[in-house]
């Protein structure tokens, strides 16, 4: 494994489920799972010792050291990390909040494509993540048990005849898989209809949430999509309670999308080309500013309305505009106000040179 | 926009989608969004955690005598569990399986797993608690540096994990 920490090549490039490249990724952002796994010779990591905490953390990196398939991922020890640099990897969806801000021994092993990733004590001893482009279950849970299997052939995993995999809190035992899929919702928002379409979704067992944070639904019209319970099913028919609502939603966004061109193209262009403008033009930009533009102009470019921005291109600024990677790439520890005009200045070198357009789509 | 709360500006914006009155949007500062994911959410089913709260208050308050058991491996007391909703250990489940089960029926509408299960795993939840101990064992021999108890601790430990394979 590598030990590499620079950052910068990270900052500069974008995670392989950001391409917008798998199926309906018009409107289905990416498909995550994750799965909860603790070590059977350790107590959970609440009960733990700094010690045993430290001890988890090397043997976990030992025995992925020695999994051949494993040789490209990188470890980046959470604990050692600036403030900065640990809110980058939430931004980038490399880790959760909760590992950035807790204390301990803990870190994060994360492959060069990062479609996946495996948290080092954060609630559980192990949480692996698998994340892709689209809607793109199957072959994400396909990616995920075989990384599974393969931790396995090295670690010895709490487990229970009747529970099954042993995990800090009850709500993740028996399977510990939680099955996520990010969806981009403008239209359902724009006309009112997100409300009535999540209360008929109420007595299917999934939750529907909202993002929050910089990027939030208020401004950015994300929502998310996972099962409720994992215990009592297997992993393929937990997935499929979620893989079974999505085409759903999907297919309300579509209709939304086209009843708002036939009821008034022309203001639904302008709407959209005038986000792209301020985007293009602003001096200063705050996050939320940006994140509800950035969705329009996102819908805008997928109903074909904006034909000079690429898609992936939207879907890197989303996060490339956050503040860690703003610092990130701009090489400088920036406040609040200073951030807003770099932010500006970001978008317009990325939007506005049509040259840059055609050349960014790394 | 001012958080719902207090005076501070609302940088999260949570979706709470089955709420009594439909889907709520709530505009909070940091350290209230905080609070406010980490405590009960509005609706049992709104949020995961919510659930697990909320099934926590409607199981009742336990007797003194449940409250005050321990497990005997990582020492966590069922009081301790309710209060935090994290459980201490892997031998847990079965230390407190009474008390555990209708829980796990009320969240997951199941008490049995079904999916995959690891090749390799120890045998029974006693041998889980025992590897724990062991291996506790273990790092108390290697502080005082009998190294010989200590190997021979590491090999018990490995003969158990074996075992475990299927
Ligand atoms: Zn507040
Ligand atoms: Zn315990």
């Amino acid at each position: 494994m590598q030990r590499d920490q620079t950052f910068d090549e990270l900052a500069g490039r974008c995670g392989e489920w950001l391409k917008g490249t798998g199926p309906e990724s018009d409107i289905v952002i990416s498909s995550r799972i994750r799965l909860a796994r603790n070590l059977a010779d350790f107590p959970f990591i609440r009960r733990c010792s700094d010690e045993d905490r430290l001890s988890i953390e090397r043997t976990i990196r030992a025995r992925l050291d020695k999994i051949p398939e494993l040789n490209e991922v990188r470890y980046i020890d959470v604990e050692e990390l600036s403030e900065v640099d640990r809110q980058f990897l939430v931004e980038r969806q490399l880790i959760s909040r909760e590992l950035a801000d807790s204390d301990g021994a803990r870190g994060v092993a994360i492959d060069p494509a990062e479609q996946f990733s495996v948290m080092v004590n954060e609630e559980d001893h192990l949480r692996i993540q698998v994340m892709h482009s689209g809607l793109d279950l199957e072959n994400a849970w396909q990616q995920i048990n075989r990384l599974d299997d393969l931790i396995e052939s090295t670690i010895t995993y709490a487990y229970h005849p009747k529970y099954g995999y042993l995990t800090a809190c009850p709500t993740n035992v028996g399977t510990g898989l939680r099955v996520s899929v990010m969806m981009h919702l403008p239209a359902l928002v724009i006309t009112r209809q997100i409300d009535k379409v999540f209360r008929s979704l109420q007595k299917i067992s999934v939750t529907v949430r909202g993002l929050y944070g910089e990027g939030s639904q208020y401004t950015g019209d994300f929502y998310q999509v996972s099962n409720q319970i994992t215990l009592g099913k297997t992993e393929v028919e937990l997935m499929q309670q979620v893989s079974e609502v999505v085409p759903l939603l999907i297919d309300y966004e579509r209709r939304a999308r086209q009843f708002l061109v036939e009821q008034s193209e022309k203001d639904l262009h302008d709407d959209v080309s005038r986000a792209l403008g301020i985007l293009c033009t602003a001096k200063k930009i705050s996050s939320e500013e940006t994140m509800h533009y950035l969705s329009k102009v996102r819908m805008g470019v997928n109903l074909g309305l904006i034909d000079e921005v690429a898609v992936n291109i939207i879907n890197k600024l989303f996060i490339h505009t956050q503040p860690a990677h703003l610092q990130k790439l701009r090489g400088k520890l920036l406040g609040s106000s200073d951030r807003n005009i770099e932010r500006a200045n970001y978008l317009h070198q990325h939007l506005s040179d049509p040259g840059k357009r055609e050349s960014d789509l790394n | 926009m001012k958080c719902q709360y207090c005076e501070k500006p609302a940088t999260f914006h949570i979706t709470e989608l089955i709420g009594p009155d439909g889907p709520q949007v709530m505009h909070l500062c940091e350290e209230h969004a905080r609070t406010f994911l980490a405590k009960e959410s509005t609706s049992p089913s709104a949020s995961i955690a919510g659930a697990l709260a909320k099934q926590l208050k409607l199981t009742g308050k336990p007797s003194a005598e449940t409250e005050q058991k321990e497990c005997p491996v990582c020492g966590i007391s069922f009081f301790e569990f309710r209060n935090t909703g994290r459980l201490g250990c892997p031998y847990d489940y079965t230390h407190f399986d009474t008390e555990l089960e209708p829980l796990l029926v009320n969240i997951h509408d199941a008490a049995e797993h079904k999916g995959k299960h690891p090749r390799r795993a120890p045998v029974s939840a006693d041998s889980q608690a025992t590897l724990i101990q062991l291996r506790r064992e273990m790092e108390e021999a290697i502080e005082r540096e009998d190294y010989e108890r200590a190997s021979e601790i590491r090999d018990r430990i490995r003969e158990l994990e074996e075992t475990g394979n299927r």
